[in-house]
């Protein structure tokens, strides 16, 4: 029997963004992932940067006078967002996936509601968070340091 | 009937086309479809068939969403075909193309193997010792309505894949087994009447178990019968982790037996009626079976 050609529809990267009408859920997700990766990158210049103090006193100098500089700043304010978000996010998650804020399996009936109903009301409170977080951070950062 | 043909109004219906011996990527076609209250999406592509293009394809089979055959993207979101009226949807134009996620085998058709393949992987069956009763049943196993209650809202699934197609996590990574065949797996994972918990958590803790979920919920937010994936698989981590610290409770229990022998003679209750007169000679009732 010849094999019959089909062709291949993966959503990719893309599902993780042009999903379509979505819940919120699905953009922290993708949030989630993406400070995930940020913070990785930003931990991995940390070491590359803080590694230069073993060679020499010179070398530590230079290395922190590349990353200083406006941008620098903003872009660490950026890790400390995406540390923030992440760090309450993961809260949430972990409670998600030990069953604390799925509630237990019931009758499914129409309308049906499902534990992103159970957990939303925790998500909002942990967003807010977030928020009261990044801003505190942000006034520490911008204005109380007197950069 | 003038009435009728009053309310109809014209929809735009935008359909995605491939067809494997003719076209390389697939393309979007149009079709003006008339659309009356209460009409399905369903109802609109037999119409675009009958009258329109007779080469269109896509898969459906009882039109009432039990089937779960005709799962499609429609504007945007996975639904049953059958299942979602096309005035709720939208007032001019309606997207409709295949779920992604899966490979296009023609039109709107995709193809659920690799799904029912990661599905039988996570041995979706009751599992026990007793073979002979389980092929032979002598009784019924004694559950109670609580143990019932666990597995009953998962076991509504129909398999349509819409879940699958919404799964952003699946996007991205094929060795993932997905919302449908985890919610299965959760399924008989904690059903009381199963006895392969062991051999259940050996596959669930390698890489096509549930770890790789993190939560984007869509799985249930689209599901046509309410099952709720998102919560069967985090529920499912919750068993594994509580048994790898040696707190869960099905590490130890073995699976329901049949029922007591007390509890099998029951009185009859007051108001229920008698079974009518056999149609056929010799038939026995199942109550004077030896």
């Amino acid at each position: 029997m010849p094999e019959i050609k089909q062709y291949p529809n993966k959503l990719g990267l893309k599902g993780w963004v042009v999903g379509g009408k979505w819940g919120p859920e699905r953009y922290l997700y993708t949030l989630h992932r993406v400070t995930g990766l940020g913070i990785l990158l930003y931990f991995v210049m940390h070491i590359f940067v803080t590694a230069s103090r073993a060679i020499s006193q010179e070398m530590w100098e230079r290395a922190m006078a590349g990353v200083t500089g406006t941008i620098f700043l903003v872009g660490e304010y950026l890790v400390f967002v995406a540390f923030a978000f992440h760090a309450l996010n993961g809260i949430r998650l972990a409670l998600i996936e030990l069953g604390v804020l799925t509630g237990p399996a019931e009758q499914p009936i129409y309308p049906y509601k499902s534990s992103l109903n159970v957990q939303r009301p925790f998500m909002v409170v942990m967003m807010i968070l977030v928020l009261v977080v990044v801003l505190a951070g942000g006034w520490d950062f911008f204005i109380a340091a007197g950069h | 009937m003038s009435n009728e043909t009053e309310q109809l109004q014209n929809y735009i219906f935008r359909v995605r086309r491939y067809d494997p011996a003719r076209d390389d990527e697939p393309y979007f076609e149009d079709f003006t479809v008339p659309c009356g209250p209460g009409m399905v999406v369903l109802d609109g592509l037999w119409y675009i068939k009958e009258h329109l293009d007779p080469t269109l394809a896509w898969r459906s089979s009882c039109r009432m969403g039990v089937c779960g055959s005709c799962g499609m993207l429609l504007n945007g979101k996975p639904h049953l075909a059958c299942h979602t009226q096309v005035r709720e949807l939208t007032k001019e134009i309606l997207m409709v193309a295949p779920l992604p996620n899966f490979d296009i085998v023609r039109d709107l058709v995709p193809d659920l193997a690799p799904m029912l393949e990661k599905h039988l992987k996570l041995n979706t069956r009751i599992i026990r010792e007793d073979v002979e009763e389980v092929l032979e049943p002598t009784d019924q196993y004694w559950q109670d309505p609580d143990d019932l209650t666990a597995y009953l809202q998962f076991a509504y699934c129909i398999k349509c894949g819409c879940c699958m197609a919404a799964c952003p996590t699946l996007a991205t990574d094929d060795i993932y087994s997905g919302p449908m065949p985890l919610t299965q797996g959760y399924r008989y994972l904690i059903d009381t009447r199963d006895g392969a918990f062991k051999e259940r958590k050996k596959i669930l803790s390698s890489e096509i178990g549930p770890w790789r979920c993190h939560y984007a919920g869509e799985c249930s937010a689209v599901c046509p019968k309410g099952v709720d994936p998102a919560r069967a698989i985090q529920l499912m981590k919750r068993e594994l982790v509580w048994d790898y610290i040696r707190l869960g409770k099905r590490r130890h229990q073995k699976p329901v037996g049949l029922l007591p022998k007390e509890r099998r003679a029951t009185e009859r209750r007051e108001g229920i009626a008698e079974a009518p007169e056999f149609t056929i000679d010799g038939a026995v009732s199942p109550a004077e079976q030896p």
